[in-house]
């Protein structure tokens, strides 16, 4: 349940900066023309993206991060709850194989991740039962074995009857799957002590409610990792060799995939026969997902620069096949009609009316093409790849690299963010007239 | 012989299921050069398809169109054509769009240029020469389209509904024009349009077309069209005779729909 509790921070975020931006600070503030609509539920024109609402979505995501994460970049008092650091105590009574008994206690201390921790030792008192001391890492817990210091020795018959004042009923020597459900779960001070199967003790600190970093490390570490990587390299390569690898295969691979794309739409477009003989192809290849072909290429053209170019070069090809044939079959016939009774030929038809025509359908097909691309070559280094920014994630996330996979993947997001606003770019300046036929 | 020829002309389209329909049927018409001719009818009635026939976009099942003495086999830039709207090519500018036709002939630049600027200065956009044709209002467009086509100085000029889909006052303002062009350079028209007021007015030939088969019903020959050249097409429409032709073609046009929706009825 304590996993909700990051969610729920969220939604109370969002309900709660809505309620302050719009009911306190902003009442009547709007003075343009969507002010003086009297119906804006449905009307797509008054809805218009919130800025405000946007840099509070971003900030609240890195908080929620740093506050869960323990990170230096949020104040201290926003941390949530981290692991409990320091010492703990509980007693124990064992009970003889003759039916004696005695008490001892367990002293335990968790280490700090950072930085050094003393090595605890304790007096070990006297009686058959000693006193122990037992170390524990961060976010752990430790098993201990209570006899080992002791007269009384589980093998001998000699079994745990009270935790920390609390009565144990499980008995490991007759255990069955009925005693192991009525294994006991004491509440110590700063920690949970249970039983193994064997009669050991399991004491687990409180976790509190961060993040390990190995499972989300802290925003600053994501930071640092990528200035590392970024001048030091990762596995033979800087982070730019790897994300420029990636995009060169991408760049290459669609370059291809347009070349013989474009023509051999444009050729569909204009000619039953071509139609006829590619559509099934085309059709076909179309729905099937470039990532389910990193298989075959692999076995045809192995793992090298030749197998994800050739992926890429598939991944394009249909796509831009596609748009082609469409930019062409979506022509209006009034503009063809024309242009022949002005008297143009059919290769100035083509030259003219056909090919800018289909410029706008083109441009669409080559945004999406290339975002197709940049998924699948990540994809494809992720199975097989010696450098490139899916290696590196995969490598990464082999040796538990949390913070190299998220610097991997924002990275890899900010790229294909780049690459749409790039061709968005792209096809205002070269088709202005897209959409305004 | 000089003009335009439809000769018997007929045309019928097989349908995949097996049937057929007679789109026009024994159409025979003369047009002397020179000559505005407007055709009206119902929906479905076949005028579009004549136009095609003409520009020489589809061939007619039977007889032919003779245009100045030779056979009509395809497009032509002898033909030229006005469309009803989005038939500029929006990757031109304005004076792309009008110097087209030259150009695909290989004309000169500055020869172009020439035709271009006087053309445009003719429809009044002199001052949005550089413009791209999106950035046009509708009237606008349809008055390069009309530069356009005059800039490849055809023989004949062939207009489906170009003013159909402009709002009324800009409709009023390019029927002037149309009127303007047509004596000023004294080209053959033939226009199809919807409205009975237009065909009306522009019109110095009227012929009214039924459906089913498509044929000509009735021709008239109009004094308006000389009338309004260079006055108020207002003043025009107070003509004696105007008032009551309005009204005849417009009963005879509403008996063909009646007609047609009767026979939809039967059928279904």
């Amino acid at each position: 349940m304590t996993s909700l509790i990051p969610f729920a921070l969220y939604v109370g975020i969002f309900v709660g900066s809505y309620l302050i931006v719009n009911k306190l600070i902003r009442r009547a503030a709007r003075t343009d023309f969507t002010a003086l609509k009297t119906v804006t539920f449905g009307d797509e024109s008054a809805v218009i993206s919130d800025r405000t609402a946007s840099i509070i979505s971003v900030a609240t995501l890195f908080l929620l991060w740093g506050m869960f994460t323990g990170s230096v970049l949020v104040p201290p008092f926003l941390h949530a709850p981290g692991p409990y650091i320091g010492d703990g105590q509980f007693t124990y009574v064992v009970e003889g194989p003759d039916g004696q008994r005695d008490e001892a206690t367990v002293f335990w201390r968790v280490q700090d991740p950072e930085g050094e921790t003393e090595k605890l030792t304790v007096d070990p008192g006297d009686g058959p039962a000693r006193n122990d001391a037992l170390m524990i890492r961060a976010y752990r817990s430790a098993q201990l074995s209570w006899d080992k210091n002791d007269e009384f020795k589980r093998k001998d018959g000699a079994r745990l009857v009270e935790i920390a004042g609390q009565p144990v009923a499980y008995d490991p020597a007759t255990r069955d799957e009925a005693d192991s459900a009525a294994k006991p779960v004491i509440e110590v001070d700063h920690a949970t002590v249970t039983l193994s199967d064997k009669g050991a003790l399991i004491v687990t600190p409180y976790t509190g409610l961060q993040m390990e970093p190995i499972w989300l490390p802290p925003p600053e570490d994501v930071v640092k990792r990528l200035v590392d990587i970024a001048s030091e390299g990762f596995r033979g390569a800087t982070l730019w060799e790897h994300l420029g690898l990636s995009l060169m295969r991408v760049v290459v691979g669609f370059f291809f995939g347009s070349l013989i794309g474009i023509p051999l739409g444009y050729a569909m477009g204009l000619s039953n026969w071509f139609r006829g003989w590619f559509d099934p192809i085309v059709e076909f290849m179309r729905p099937v997902p470039p990532l389910a072909l990193i298989p075959l290429v692999i076995i045809w053209a192995g793992i090298g620069e030749l197998g994800k170019i050739i992926l890429l070069f598939l991944a394009a090809l249909w796509i831009m096949a596609i748009a082609a044939r469409s930019g062409v079959s979506g022509v209006r016939i009034s503009k063809v009609h024309a242009a022949y009774s002005l008297g143009a030929s059919k290769g100035q038809i083509m030259r003219y009316v056909i090919v800018p025509n289909s410029l706008p359908e083109i441009f669409t097909g080559a945004r999406v093409a290339m975002g197709v691309c940049w998924g699948t070559v990540v994809a494809a280094e992720l199975v097989a790849a010696e450098k490139g920014a899916g290696m590196m994630i995969m490598v990464a996330s082999k040796f538990q690299n949390t913070d190299i996979v998220m610097m991997g993947i924002i990275m890899i997001g900010v790229i294909g963010f780049g690459i749409d606003i790039l061709m968005r770019w792209a096809e205002r300046w070269l088709v202005p007239w897209k959409g305004k036929g | 012989m000089s003009g335009l020829s439809i000769e018997n002309i007929s045309m019928r389209f097989d349908l995949p299921n097996g049937t057929s329909v007679q789109a026009l049927k024994n159409v025979s018409l003369h047009l002397k050069e020179g000559e505005l001719l407007s055709v009206l009818g119902p929906s479905g009635c076949g005028k579009t398809t004549l136009l095609n026939i003409v520009a020489g976009f589809l061939a007619p099942t039977e007889g032919q169109v003779v245009l100045n003495g030779h056979k009509v086999t395809g497009p032509a830039a002898e033909r030229g054509m006005v469309f009803q709207q989005g038939a500029l090519f929006e990757w031109m500018s304005v004076r792309d769009n009008v110097g087209f036709g030259p150009r695909m002939k290989g004309m000169a630049k500055a020869q172009m240029a020439e035709i271009v600027d006087h053309l445009l200065d003719v429809v009044g956009l002199g001052d949005f020469k550089d413009k791209m044709v999106y950035e046009l209002s509708g009237g606008m467009q349809q008055r390069v389209a009309l530069a356009r086509c005059l800039a490849n100085e055809p023989d004949i000029i062939l207009m489906d509904e170009p003013l159909g889909a402009l709002d009324a006052l800009t409709r009023e303002k390019m029927q002037s024009l149309v009127l303007k062009l047509w004596k000023e350079t004294g080209k053959t028209i033939i226009l199809i349009t919807h409205s009975v007021e237009e065909a009306l007015l522009l019109g110095e030939r009227l012929i009214v077309m039924a459906p089913r088969p498509g044929r000509i019903h009735k021709e008239y020959r109009l004094p308006f069209a000389d009338m309004g050249v260079g006055a108020d097409l207002r003043e025009v429409k107070k003509h004696p005779d105007y008032a009551p032709t309005r009204e005849e073609i417009l009963n005879m046009i509403w008996n063909m729909e009646e007609e047609i929706m009767g026979r939809t009825e039967v059928a279904s």
